[in-house]
């Protein structure tokens, strides 16, 4: 009978894939932090201190910082430690780095401006650190959006993972947001900043050495079959 | 509008905010009660440092607002102190550690009677309690029943001549227990200026009381200035020096960032910062800012003639 089940999948973790069992937890992992929002809301304001919207606004930004950065991480952590099937969490963390931008959205537009549409429209155009901002969360929608299997096949994996590089505009874009909006303590933007730095020169890293590696490859291949071998 | 109102939880009414005894552990609570049964101003240094002090002063409603007071516990829970840390909730966590006994403030410049004057003194000037709001550059305000002196008797003790033109208030600095200042996160001391009408404008008060008490360490105690109708930051907290001067003071935010920081910093809903829109505020602990910001903060009435014929755009 459980073996039955286990078969047709509905025991995950009775089955060989840790990912799977693994999944609905870290689901629930990342969600934590925007029901512990809402519960403090509901039940308990007191806990989020004397200015409970900033404390929203606060955690649902640094929230969606670091689910971008912890996308980015997915990349780096797969070839460092070799455990490929990581890849299979990073449309999770992506969407929530989305999920609780547009939660820090939605906090700024009822919380500080009231829903008073112009004095938004206005706070876009006028402050530089809500451009980036806002720029950061418009770019990610279009990401968000095709990030299922049904869009790659659409896109074609090249057009996908072409139009998916916006990411690493938008991590910039988010640090730059937070670089600006500080009136004095630059700590953790420039924390933030350090590491997006170092998750992006990996990369700038891996590109040139594998380059540097397949050059002598290719050219090995070439003189192969060359007569003088 | 605040969450409260959606959650249906009533918020606070003033009279059921916390008593003291319960603030205070009960060693620093029978500390105080000694204290003050040995009079003000003779507590042991080491004891006043810690402790909160009856201050009974009667209310002068003509210059009370009728707005309902914010919670004790915001208003001594979420400060700007640099000197302790640039978190809301920094001074409060190390604020205690300041030493504010014994206190002198020194008063010179253009002044006929320069002198230092101890704090036990100006708590000897007729108190008064007065309502006031209180408005953040950061766009969130509070309602604060300061106890306090007007500025202008302290003024009449020293007697400005008519080369004060100013006056300029400087904070304490005791780096041993401010972080901030070990950290140099700003140029300390802090500074502050006044225009001489400003500052002997009724509504401008030394504030050295919080409900009821002696001025928690937080909120600038032992002695700070309050100015009700311009942002926070131009009320200096915990006040060792007051100079009267003849040209208008560098002060501290003007110092750092002159495009945004203006030497008036009036509340002003049409000017608005880099930073923060100001036509609304956030009444904490209101979730939304819904509270229109009023020119001068609502005391226009008083104040606004004191800038006749300024342009309040140029002068920020
Ligand atoms: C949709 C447009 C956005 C707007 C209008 C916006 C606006 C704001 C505002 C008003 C604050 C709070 C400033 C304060 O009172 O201290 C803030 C903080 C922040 N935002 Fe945004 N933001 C936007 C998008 C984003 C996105 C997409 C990210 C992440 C990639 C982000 C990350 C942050 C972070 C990390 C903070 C600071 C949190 C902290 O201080 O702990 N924001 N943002």
């Amino acid at each position: 009978m459980r073996s039955a089940r286990a078969a047709d999948g509905r025991f995950a973790w009775a089955t060989s894939d840790p990912v799977r069992a693994l999944k609905p937890l870290v689901f629930l992992l990342c969600l934590a932090p925007a029901l512990l929002l809402v519960h403090d809301v509901l039940y308990d304001p007191e806990a989020l201190g004397a200015n409970p919207a900033e404390t929203i606004e606060h955690v649902t930004g640094d929230r969606s910082m670091q689910f971008l950065l912890g996308t980015l991480a997915i990349t780096p952590l797969r070839r460092i430690t070799g455990w490929g099937k990581l890849i299979r969490f990073r449309r999770m963390l992506g969407l929530f780095a989305f999920f609780y931008g547009v939660l820090h959205l939605a906090a700024y537009i009822a919380f500080d401006h009231y829903f008073d549409v112009p004095a938004i429209l206005a706070d876009i155009v006028k402050r530089p650190f809500v451009t980036v901002g806002f720029a950061a969360l418009v770019l990610m929608t279009p990401l968000a959006v095709t990030s299922t299997a049904g869009w790659i096949r659409r896109l074609g994996a090249q057009n996908w993972s072409r139009l998916h590089k916006a990411v690493y505009a938008i991590a910039v874009l988010g640090v730059l947001h937070y670089w600006w909006l500080v009136k004095r303590d630059l700590t953790w933007p420039m924390i933030y900043g350090a590491i997006l730095a170092v998750l992006l020169g990996w990369r700038v890293w891996n590109e040139t050495l594998g380059r540097q590696r397949r050059r002598p490859a290719r050219v090995r291949a070439r003189a192969e079959p060359g007569p003088a071998e | 509008m605040s969450m409260r109102a959606l959650t249906g939880l009533k918020p606070i009414p003033p009279s059921e905010i916390t008593p003291r005894e319960v603030f205070l552990d009960r060693r620093r609570f029978l500390a105080g009660a000694t204290a003050a049964a040995a009079g003000l101003g003779t507590a042991a240094p080491a004891l006043a440092e810690e402790m909160a002090m009856k201050l009974p002063a009667a209310r002068n409603a003509a210059f009370s607002t009728t707005d309902a007071p914010t919670a004790k516990k915001i208003i001594t829970g979420y400060n700007n102190f640099y000197e302790f840390g640039m978190g809301k909730s920094d001074p409060a966590a190390s604020a205690s550690k300041m030493s504010v006994r014994p206190w002198t403030i020194e008063i010179g410049g253009a002044v006929e009677k320069p002198r230092t004057i101890g704090i036990e003194e100006v708590m000897r000037l007729p108190l008064e309690e007065r309502v006031y709001r209180f408005r953040c550059v950061e766009a969130w305000s509070m309602v604060a029943p300061w106890i306090g002196v007007e500025f202008n008797k302290l003024a009449a003790l020293v007697g400005p001549t008519s080369k004060a033109k100013y006056v300029r208030f400087t904070s304490v600095v005791q780096p041993s227990v401010m972080s901030g200042v070990r950290a140099e996160v700003i140029d300390f001391p802090y500074v502050e200026g006044l225009r001489i009408d400003e500052a002997m404008h009724p509504l401008t008060i030394l504030a050295v009381g919080l409900y009821g008490e002696t001025l928690p360490n937080q909120n600038g105690a032992p002695v700070r200035v309050i100015v009700p109708w311009k942002y926070g930051f131009k009320s200096a907290k915990s006040i060792v020096r007051i100079d009267f001067v003849e040209d208008q003071p560098r002060s501290t935010w003007m110092k750092l960032q002159p495009s945004e920081y203006g030497f008036y910093s009036n509340v002003n809903p049409a000017v608005d910062h880099p930073r923060w829109s100001q036509a609304r505020e956030r009444r904490l602990p209101d979730f939304f800012a819904s509270t229109p910001t009023l020119p001068f903060n609502g005391y226009a009435d008083q104040v606004a003639s004191l800038y006749a014929g300024m342009d309040l755009k140029k002068f920020f």
